[in-house]
């Protein structure tokens, strides 16, 4: 058939069930994404006949004589759509995968529409942004602006993918041509626990097609983790690339490596198990237990799992002073159990790897990790292959949020590649996304306050019971961050912590922004609430009283001998004031009238180390080139975090230069020696800290240069070196020789960082429903390196948390089996959901970070659900122990009825 | 997504052409269809291709042919004396599909895919509206979407059987109207949708979807006490239970709305 894409006519015969989308990137027409592949994301968004639909259920049989437009045939980078102008200036992205479906849909709409914006935009998610600078960017609002040369940090200027993004010439992992790629499949387990008996692959090897197919017999007998850190035995070794064990409903079976992912698909249907159903356990209360079925019996010592024999991955107990003597003689006490949910990351991007044998016979992998160093160094591992035979890269990545700090793709693709020689691709469905992926802890937590009459709190007491899942993976490190600033924020001389990660046969729990804290910080600034409440205190003066101040020990799970953790900078105080003053000014929404309507308003508190512990590494080189230029590499990956913005101003800012004569070449193992990834907020601290040492060294070599050329004295400006009257150029002082400068962190000295949030709410008691009337966060991130990114991060953050307080909720049957496996069943917010935040920010300066500069990417989250629930809590009456705190639960509460579960109901 | 199990895809001009082989199913705009994974189905006969008026007025009905697209439906102005006619664009935005999908999923398709939360169904329903099949045998039969719809995807029509249109008495578009719809989210997928219809006879029906497996319609010869319809609710004891709402949340809900439709439409309080 004939049709025409941005009015170039094509002629292709799409397969029979094909939709426009699969058809538009068989075309390279990569700037079209695959978000859900079920129409409810937006991310592949054209217009067929100037009107807007989803391509990905746009049947391709109906193309003939149609003109389809996708994001590039609106505008160029040279002569960009009025739109895509905006969505750059107003930096209305950060992942950016969600941008063109966004452009292309509001490329529609007339001036009037964009006052029903909530209403034509919930058709596109974005869960980056949380909305308010994309409606800035459809709206014409400039949010961005130009630095001076050295003027960069400190100033809102623009990511550099901006404009590439926008017109949809931003390459993701999967947006490249590869001949003769192969694609993969699996064929999951549809028991929750069984042994793989005998497996009959004949069929579907016998298929058209079918290049090969892998089961357990294929796989390396090496024990790894999906989850990824700096040092491996961080993580326990429980997990095999295919397993003759299957211990969570989905979990790899078979693998089918064919020509199309239909293929694929199809042979996998064919492949026959003879399984031995296991017994299972679905309740890490019941699996901790005597006599439940055991997950990892089998493994011994070296997989480094808390006890196997009682399914736990790990532990932790401790205390200081007596708890149960301060509760006793306390005048105030506070008990209660909080729950949370699973949580789905949903980045827009699915986790993806592609990979192939380089002209040296490199095993090179493509794909869709916050950690690519880890990945390969972990591969290694686990086919025996030496550093140097392995290249793991990313392109940008659409949106992470933890969610890619986890080997999930790279290891089978691997293992294709090496049998097969040829170049595979596995790319998770959304529902692989919901079902198989892991999900961030669900966690029960019990606190027990205590306070004297003027409000010193006297007991502290946490125990948190968190289901890992099948398998280990992040379950030791989310459990231990949990119980870590969440309590130490706290200054109480009796303190007892009790945390457990059980395993159970759900599917796996993961890292997830927060990393643990959230879920604990919900429940402890919920009982800090309800105790000042019960003293009749106001909740800020309660953190006045008794949050930590420089000096106190930080004491959480365990009073540390030797930590790295200092007040590299304190801010606390600042952010409680910017949001209490805020809370009371009036601004806001006026609350519904009614008689079932009721008002209220509440806050929470959230602390985080600036870095993961123990070490996070970073090397980077920076280069100078003729013409002014800057040639950076780092190794940090990014994904929406906006880290190349601020390595970019860093870099400009040192050598007295423009960001835009900065680039940089990041996220692949030939760049760079080592860097441990893009988690635990790391991208600006540590690879920005290790990026400014190096332009600070290149800015001394280029001026010894100079000196040694016979101009002294000379200072470094944006087309070279000036000394006195005479400006050496760049060229002339490249004459002798590159000049290269190289930078390092190791991680350590650590800070922490502060955010305070408070919503003003109207519920309604007949329905459940909550309306936010006014939404403000404090954040203490030192010196504010681009604010109008910040900004971003925290909206972004606060959205994300409005959807686990209210919304999203990853829901199982009780058998290990996943109910809400599509957008549409797990409700990710929408434009209408969010409100707009008001961002302050405290004024500090931190003496470890890069510029004084601090973290600033988990931690908006954290203080926000409790903040709600707290809220909720003053204008109900009742206090909510669940989350999401969703309108059914919430009409529940008001109607004195059980809460728990009320979709098994 | 790609329905990879298909093989064939057909595009019938003329009735005559219209034949399903096994493991062959209608197509209509294609975005329900093309949105989840489809076992078993090896073969799509699409019928947008038949070039049925989208949209008629007769001197009884409005006429809506099962390909009318959504948007199609949604710009239909309002002629004289048709009070219901809000209804039209409440319905469509109670859909949790964007605009976008709009374009081009079927007034027909949404009805016919039979899901709690089909909006159209809710506005049929409401309306009383006749479901027009197609039969076999070549022949049409009649029969009320209020009762076409018997459960979560599962409705009244027979291997081979297609729907043709949807005949909405123009009387009943006469009728006054009130629409309650709440979901777990501002925009999300409807946890209970309540219409009221009170006719120039005095007569009052109340219809409740979305909370309830298949459309429930309590009727009443003249607006009823606030007692009656309360009963009349809580006769219907299954409610619908999944990811976008507690049954006994829908249930509250749905009284709580028929209520406020019972004051709305004149009721005393």
């Amino acid at each position: 058939m004939k049709f025409e894409i941005n009015g170039e006519s094509v002629e292709t015969t799409p397969l029979p069930g094909q939709v426009l989308r699969t058809v538009l990137r068989g075309l390279d027409h990569f700037e079209v994404k695959k978000g859900c592949d079920a129409g409810d994301c937006g991310a592949c968004s054209v217009l067929v006949g100037g009107e807007p639909v989803h391509s990905c259920i746009y049947p391709a049989h109906r193309l003939e004589g149609a003109q389809v437009t996708t994001v590039q045939g609106l505008g160029t980078p040279e002569h960009p759509h009025p739109l895509q102008q905006s969505f750059v200036d107003a930096a209305g992205f950060q992942c950016g995968f969600c941008t063109a479906g966004m452009i292309v849909t509001a490329s529609t709409f007339t001036e009037e529409d964009k006052d029903d914006l909530p209403r034509l935009m919930k058709g596109n998610i974005c869960r980056c942004t949380g909305y308010r600078s994309i409606k800035d960017a459809i709206c014409g609002v400039t949010n961005t602006d130009h630095a001076a040369a050295g003027q960069a940090a400190g100033s809102s200027v623009r990511a550099p993918a901006g404009m590439r993004i926008a017109t949809g010439r931003e390459e993701y992992t999967l947006d490249l041509k590869t001949t003769s790629l192969l694609h993969l499949a699996i064929l999951g387990s549809p028991h929750a626990h069984a042994r793989i008996l005998s497996i009959d692959t004949s069929a579907a090897e016998a298929m058209e097609g079918v290049q090969l197919v892998l089961t357990h017999l294929d796989s390396p007998g090496v024990l790894f983790s999906t989850g990824r850190h700096e040092h491996r035995t961080d993580d326990p070794d429980d997990t095999l690339v295919m397993d003759p064990v299957l211990r969570f409903r989905g979990q790899r079976v078979a693998a089918v490596v064919a020509d199309t992912v239909a293929l694929a698909q199809l042979a996998v249907k064919v492949i026959a198990v003879e399984y031995e159903v296991l017994p299972a356990v679905f309740d890490p209360d019941v699996a901790r237990a005597p006599g439940a079925p055991q997950l990892h019996a089998e493994k011994g010592e070296e997989s480094r799992i808390g006890d196997p024999t009682r399914n736990t991955v790990a532990e932790a107990h401790g205390h200081i002073g007596d708890v149960e003597a301060a509760l006793e003689a306390s005048a105030a006490t506070v008990s209660g159990t909080w729950t949370t949910q699973r949580i789905s990351h949903a980045a827009l991007e699915t986790h993806g790897t592609r990979g192939w044998l380089d002209k040296e016979g490199r095993l090179v992998l493509r794909t869709s990790s916050q950690v690519p160093y880890l990945v390969r160094d972990e591969l290694c591992h686990i086919f025996g292959l030496e550093r140097d035979t392995v290249r793991v890269f990313a392109a940008r990545v659409g949106g992470g949020f933890g969610g890619k700090q986890e080997l999930l793709t790279e290891d089978l693709v691997a293992l294709a590649v090496l049998r097969t020689g040829r170049a595979v691709q596995y790319e998770l469905t959304r529902e692989d996304q919901f079902r198989i992926v892991p999900v961030r802890h669900p966690m029960r937590i019990n606190v027990t306050l205590g306070a004297s009459s003027d409000g010193v709190l006297t007991a502290f007491s946490v125990d948190q019971l968190m289901d890992a899942g099948a398998y280990g993976n992040h379950s030791i490190g989310v459990m231990f961050h949990s119980i870590g600033e969440s309590i130490a924020l706290y200054r109480c001389a009796n303190k007892r912590v009790d945390a457990q990660s059980v395993y159970t046969n759900n599917p796996p729990s993961g890292a997830f922004r927060g990393y643990g804290l959230g879920q604990v910080i919900f429940a402890v600034e919920s009982a800090m609430d309800e105790l000042a409440r019960t003293l009749g205190i106001d909740p800020f003066e309660m953190r006045r009283i008794n949050t930590i101040v420089p000096g106190d020990p930080m004491i959480g799970h365990a009073v540390e001998e030797e930590s790295d953790l200092l007040y590299g900078s304190y801010g606390l105080d600042q952010c409680l004031d910017l949001v209490e003053t805020a809370l009371s000014s009036g601004r806001g929404l006026d609350a519904p009238t009614g008689p079932t309507w009721r008002v209220g308003s509440g806050m929470g508190l959230a602390m985080i180390a600036s870095m993961p512990p123990r070490g996070h590494f970073a090397d980077t080189t920076i280069a100078l080139q003729p013409g002014g230029r800057y040639d950076i590499g780092v190794g940090t990956a990014e994904f929406g975090n906006g880290t190349t913005t601020v390595h970019t101003q860093l870099a400009a800012s040192a050598l007295n230069t423009t960001v835009d004569r900065v680039s940089i070449r990041q996220s692949d193992t030939d760049i760079v020696g080592h860097d441990t990834g893009a988690f635990g907020s790391a991208g600006v601290v540590v690879a920005g800290k290790a990026l400014h040492a190096a332009s600070t060294s290149l800015n001394a070599l280029m001026v010894e240069r100079a000196a040694s050329l016979g101009f002294p004295d000379g200072v470094v400006e944006a087309d070279g070196v000036r000394s006195g009257d005479r400006l050496v150029t760049a060229a002339e002082l490249l004459e002798s020789g590159p000049l290269v400068a190289i930078g390092y962190h190791d991680g350590t000295p650590r800070t922490v960082a502060f955010n305070a949030h408070a919503f003003r709410v109207a519920v309604d008691t007949a329905s459940g429903e909550v309306r936010i009337l006014q939404s403000v966060q404090a954040a203490d991130a030192g010196n504010v390196l681009n604010p109008e990114q910040l900004r971003g991060q925290i909206e972004g953050g606060t959205a994300q948390a409005i959807g686990t307080a209210l919304y999203e909720e990853v829901i199982l049957d009780g058998e290990g089996t996943v109910l809400t496996a599509a957008f549409r069943n797990y409700h990710v917010p929408q434009m209408a959901d969010i409100p707009d935040t008001e961002v302050f920010f405290a004024e500090t300066h931190d003496v470890t970070g890069p510029l004084g500069a601090k973290s600033m990417s988990e931690a908006p989250y954290n203080p926000v659900a409790p903040a709600l629930a707290n809220a909720i809590r003053d204008a109900i009456g009742t206090r909510p122990f669940e989350l999401p705190m969703s309108r059914d639960r919430l009409w529940r509460l008001t109607s004195g009825l059980p809460v728990r579960n009320p979709h098994l109901a | 997504m790609d329905l990879i199990t298909v093989r064939e895809i057909r595009v019938p001009r003329t009735r005559e052409e219209i034949s399903f082989a096994p493991g062959e199913i209608p197509l209509g705009g294609g975005t329900w269809l093309f949105s989840e994974v489809q076992e078993g189905i090896t073969g799509l006969v699409d019928l947008t291709g038949l070039g049925w008026q989208p949209i008629e007025v007769t001197d009884e009905n409005l006429v809506v042919a099962a390909t009318c697209t959504i948007a199609e439906f949604s710009r239909l102005p309002a002629q004289d004396g048709w009070t219901a006619h809000p209804l039209i664009s409440q319905c469509v935005n109670s859909l949790l599909a964007s605009f976008k999908i709009w374009n081009v999923a079927t007034v027909g398709g949404n009805i016919c895919t039979s899901l709690p939360a089909g909006p159209m169904i809710s506005l049929a329903a409401a309306l009383d509206a006749t479901a027009v099949i197609w039969t076999i045998d070549g022949h049409e039969r009649r029969m009320p979407i209020a009762s076409f719809v018997t459960g979560v995807r599962e409705n009244e029509l027979a291997p081979g059987e297609i729907l043709r249109a949807i005949e909405y008495p123009l009387e009943n578009l006469r009728s006054r109207t009130a629409f309650r719809r709440i979901a777990l989210s501002t925009l999300g997928r409807t946890g209970t949708l309540v219409i009221g219809r009170l006719d120039a006879d005095g007569s009052l029906v109340v219809t409740i979807s979305g909370g309830t497996y298949r459309p429930r319609q309590l009727r009443f010869d003249e607006l009823p006490d606030r007692g009656a319809l309360a009963s009349a609710v809580a006769s219907i004891h299954e409610w619908y239970s999944d990811a976008h709402g507690a049954p006994d949340w829908r249930h509250a809900m749905s009284a709580k709305f028929a209520e406020e439709i019972r004051i709305e439409l004149g009721g005393i309080a």
